[in-house]
């Protein structure tokens, strides 16, 4: 299928010189770009790129059967342009920041909004326009942008009619700290901490992501023990978030035991990324060029002991949940997404296999250590909330196995290498599998080999339109659970 | 004289116990889970620290903000008088007392629900609707259940009408005066007492927006309700009246510290029922005091 696209094609990970994109008139671009996307492509980013008073659009479409990226762009252009979320809903965000960032309208937009900014009368996002339900017996119900538990804020808007939810709304955008902005002219001395901090709890994926950017301009790419050392954090962040996630969702149904337990181990498997980093969370480990911390044979052989131990005892706590038919009776049959609504949003990750989609980029786009070792794509059809955690369970499984296998054949050589100069006039694309789903990052340099552009997709950036989806015909006390299936991040949708 | 001092005795037991239960509840939830859990006076020292406190009040709430509380809680002790301990009888006992008592509960779901819509939040109103919704059939099965004891007893007076016979008729009504125990309490699974969901609470959230001693008094309040039905419930199975006072008051004690103890275990094994699903089981609560009505109706025939 990609073989005939007009699209330059890239692998993931790897750069490709700036002029050698074909670029398009702004209606014939989307035009091509909605083809290709009816040709099975996924839309990974979409965004403008300022030039002189004009701005360019660019698009990175994932052909995942292929196993390859493609990457186009429009003239420079300003005003309006047609819109293709019309045709193709997984451009619906996009669209919206891209008009929030540049100016650039998409006409026939059907509910263009700001993604993270105040509107002019600088009212909270909150405060914006919501779309409202009309009818007597419908009632609005607005919970945050502060909630109850210590969670991160963002604003959600539902129109119900009694305790069914017919529609669900949600305004981001209370975290916007300018990750993108920061970023222009860089790389700074303060980049790869804030690309460690995008989204805390995916740490080592965006950090990866960034790094494999760095190689990626620099022409080459990290020693194999560093980017094996890159593997084994990235699952290592998926064990403990994958079961962090259960033991919420335990909490949410009032399951104490699992719920209980899930908590504590989340802790054991986060200790291993101390072990491994001296970082709980496995801050200061992935540098560009390679790793900054080694595992040593005695640490990786106590690794090795205490991962069993964990692995066990989650095992355990997520069999009481599944033999508890009074937790599978909460999540069987709530919050369903359709295979079709999840093709037609983009959802990625977790959510997306969670509805039958195999989307890995494990797998689809293997990068760095994945080029040599896969852990099997977890799919669970269904799409409803019981699918999701059942998702869960079954990568703590092949993470688990996958962890072991690897410690057992550890990569030798070199921990880092210095890295050349960026290229000048070069885009990169790297893609990483984070716990949620594909984290997703797009550089451009200037002349000088410094970011003229810098793109950071979150996963969660993707889902949340997934969740709106959930709740439709959902009853309302059942938000929280949907919620926590998906658990997505504010702050990596935000920036 | 020893009539007033005997009131006072018995109003302090209630007052002075009820909120033991739940720190009995915590600990009994917190020793399955392998915690070392919240000391069982944890409530005492919350309605201590409450009390001090000052209240923050909407603008838009009227005086039945404060009322409904205060009404609630004395409608819950007043109802509290009425149950009998045993042998030592009731502070005030008359003929068809026993509707008396379940109108003052009502009375006091009223105040609770009336205080809430008095905030104007959506979550308030959500919550009285679940509240009142869902008591539509639980006091189907209280009702039920009192005139299974009515029919077996002949009596409308709850001194003489609580004392049961062993058997199947026990049992049933154990089984179903249990479940209504957990669902008028607001226990797992029908609603979850620790969430800080208010999408998904049934009584929290009627209570999100009071603070202070009104928050003081709706605690106490609930606390009193569930010693109330515990000891109902151990009325209602045991034949305490019959028993010597010590022995009576043994049996009592260990009754409701059984109860106790099984709404944690309850707690700490069962998740949460969807809310379309509660109505099921309190139908089943509903039927089981049925059964045990027929079989105090037929089975003292045979």
């Amino acid at each position: 299928m990609s073989s005939t696209t007009p699209f330059a094609l890239l692998a993931n990970a790897t750069s490709l010189p700036w002029a050698e994109i074909p670029a398009w008139p702004a209606a014939e671009f989307v035009r091509s770009t909605a083809t290709e996307l009816n040709r099975g492509a996924r839309l990974c980013a979409w965004f403008g790129v300022p030039e002189g008073a004009a701005t360019r659009l660019v698009a990175v479409l994932a052909f995942d059967a292929d196993n390859t990226l493609a990457v186009g762009r429009s003239h420079p252009l300003t005003g309006a342009y047609p819109t293709l979320t019309d045709t193709h809903p997984q451009a619906h965000l996009f669209e919206r920041e891209v008009w929030e960032q540049h100016g650039l309208k998409p006409e026939g937009h059907p509910w263009l909004k700001p993604v993270r900014r105040s509107n002019d009368a600088g009212n909270a996002p909150a405060l914006r326009e919501f779309f409202r339900v009309e009818g007597g017996e419908v009632h609005e119900v607005a919970v945050g942008p502060v909630h109850a538990g210590v969670i991160e804020p963002g604003h959600f808007r539902f129109q119900c009619a009694g305790e069914e939810v017919l529609h669900l709304e949600i305004a981001l955008g209370y975290q916007h700290r300018g990750i993108e902005a920061a970023l222009a002219g860089g790389p700074h001395r303060a980049t790869m901490n804030q690309m460690e901090t995008v989204a805390g709890d995916t740490t080592i994926a965006h950090a990866t992501a960034h790094a494999s950017i760095m190689e990626a301009l620099a022409g080459t790419e990290a020693p194999l023990r560093a980017q094996w050392l890159r593997a084994l954090a990235l699952e290592l962040e998926r064990l403990a978030s994958h079961t962090g996630d259960l033991g919420a969702l335990a909490g949410d149904v009032a399951f104490l035991p699992t719920m209980s337990a899930c908590g504590k181990i989340r802790g054991d498997f986060l200790n291993l990324t101390a072990l491994l980093c001296g970082n709980r969370f496995g801050r200061g480990l992935v540098r560009p060029g390679g790793c900054r911390h080694d595992l040593d044979a005695g640490r990786a052989a106590q690794l090795l002991e205490r991962l069993d131990n964990a692995l066990a005892e989650t095992k355990q706590a997520v069999e009481w949940f599944w033999d508890a038919a009074s937790v599978r009776a909460r999540f069987e049959n709530v919050g369903t997404v359709h295979p079709a609504q999840a093709a037609d949003v983009g959802l990625v990750g977790l959510a997306a296999r969670a509805c039958g989609l195999v989307r890995d980029v494990r797998y689809d786009h293997p990068a760095g250590w994945h080029r040599f070792a896969q852990a099997p794509v977890a799919v669970w059809p269904g799409g409803d909330v019981f699918a999701r955690a059942k998702v869960r369970s079954l990568e703590i499984e092949r993470s688990g196995d996958y962890l072991r296998e690897q410690l057992a054949a550890p990569a030798e050589g070199a921990l880092r290498d210095e890295l050349p100069p960026p290229a000048p006039d070069t885009l990169a694309v790297a893609l990483v599998e984070g716990w949620r789903g594909e984290v997703c990052h797009v550089a451009l340099t200037d002349a000088s080999g410094r970011f003229r552009r810098y793109k950071v997709i979150d996963p969660s950036f993707h889902n949340w339109m997934g969740l709106a989806l959930a709740l439709r015909g959902t009853a309302i006390s059942d938000f929280p659970i949907c919620n926590k299936s998906f658990n997505l991040s504010y702050c990596g949708v935000d920036l | 004289m020893t009539l007033i001092l005997h009131l006072i005795l018995r109003l302090a037991l209630w007052l002075l116990l009820a909120p033991l239960l739940p720190g009995i509840i915590n600990k009994v939830k917190a020793w399955v889970a392998g915690r070392r859990g919240p000391p069982v006076l944890q409530l005492y020292y919350d309605l201590a620290k409450l009390w001090k406190k000052s209240v923050v009040l909407s603008q838009l709430a009227s005086p039945g903000f404060v009322i409904g509380p205060a009404v609630g809680w004395v409608a819950l002790v007043g109802a509290a008088l009425l149950m009998p301990l045993g042998p030592a009888g009731s502070a005030l006992s008359f003929r068809g007392d026993v509707l008396l008592l379940i109108y003052l509960l009502a009375l006091a779901r009223f105040c609770t629900a009336w205080a809430a819509m008095e905030t104007g939040s959506a979550f308030e109103g959500m919550g009285a609707a679940r509240e009142v919704s869902y008591a539509v059939l639980a006091e189907a099965a209280i009702i039920a259940a009192v005139l299974s004891l009515i029919v077996h007893t002949g009596s409308v007076s709850l001194i003489t009408m609580l004392a049961p016979s062993p058997g199947a008729g026990a049992a049933l009504l154990a089984a179903g005066l249990f479940t209504v125990l957990l669902a008028e309490n607001c226990r797992v699974p029908f609603d979850d007492p620790n969430t800080h969901l208010e999408l998904t609470m049934i009584h929290e959230a009627m209570v999100l927006d009071h603070s202070g001693p009104p928050l003081a008094v709706i605690l106490h309040g609930a606390s009193v309700k569930l010693l109330l039905f515990a000891v109902l419930l151990v009325q209602a199975v045991l034949p305490i009246g019959e028993m010597t006072p010590p022995a009576a008051a043994g049996a009592l004690a260990a009754g409701v510290l059984l109860v106790t103890i099984s709404v944690g275990l309850v707690e700490s094994l069962l998740a949460r029922l969807a809310f379309r699903r509660v109505p099921l089981l309190l139908t089943t609560a509903f039927l089981l005091c049925v059964f045990a009505l027929l079989v105090a109706w037929k089975g003292d025939a045979t």
